[in-house]
């Protein structure tokens, strides 16, 4: 599955991040590796930088990594997930400028296509650009 | 041109978007009489396409594969979606 870029889902909360990875693998299938996290170390609402960084690593691909986030803080840490990341990895990672659930269907359904990052980037983004 | 028992939700628009993006040629897709045609590979046009159950569908294809292409789309809705290929 390496021939497909992964997707990341980031929320403040575990559920929700547990729950739109079911309905990508549910609706698209699992030609896609999809990782979630959500909720701080403590188990309340909050993102981890690290939990990101374990969740991209967990489903890396060379094609790159498509991370869609819910509020605020899940984006500042992704994006801080992405900078800490080695060079070469953080070039083909990005963080979606999308809804979570409807992008993470979304970005999944063309990455499971086999298309290049910038392209499922653009598919998710659709979103909100409409 | 086909009538299909489901309707356009999400779970059918994905497989369908899935399946024309295994062809090359060009595919449009539309509700019989809506206006425009709309690209069946993009999906977050084909999911805001709103069929409704036993709607007809109708697909236009250009392209080297796209008669294949049209035979498996109507084949997937003829169906009515199926699980297949996972």
């Amino acid at each position: 599955m390496s021939d497909t870029v992964s997707i990341v889902i980031v929320s403040h909360s575990q559920d929700v991040a547990k729950g739109a990875a079911d309905m990508v693998r549910e609706m698209v299938g699992d030609e896609v590796n999809v990782a979630f996290c959500g909720g701080n170390p403590d188990g309340g609402l909050g993102t981890s930088v690290q939990r990101i960084i374990d969740a991209i690593e967990a489903v890396w691909s060379p094609k790159g990594v498509a991370i869609l986030v819910d509020l605020g803080g899940a984006e500042t840490n992704s994006e801080m997930a992405v900078e800490m990341l080695p060079p070469q990895r953080r070039a083909v990672v990005v963080v979606c400028n999308a809804p979570i659930v409807e992008g993470a269907v979304m970005a999944a359904t063309e990455a499971a296509g086999g298309s290049p990052l910038e392209r499922v980037r653009a598919v998710a983004e659709e979103l909100s650009a409409s | 041109m086909l009538a299909h028992a489901v309707g356009m939700h999400a779970r059918p628009a994905v497989k369908l978007t899935k399946l024309a993006k295994r062809f090359s040629a060009r595919i449009a897709v539309r509700v019989a009489g809506a206006v425009d045609w709309i690209d069946a590979k993009s999906i977050a046009k084909v999911m805001a396409m709103r069929a409704a159950p036993d709607s007809i569908i109708e697909f236009e294809a250009s392209g080297a594969d796209a008669r294949a292409a049209v035979d498996a789309l109507i084949m997937l809705i003829a169906q009515d979606f199926p699980d297949v290929g996972r």
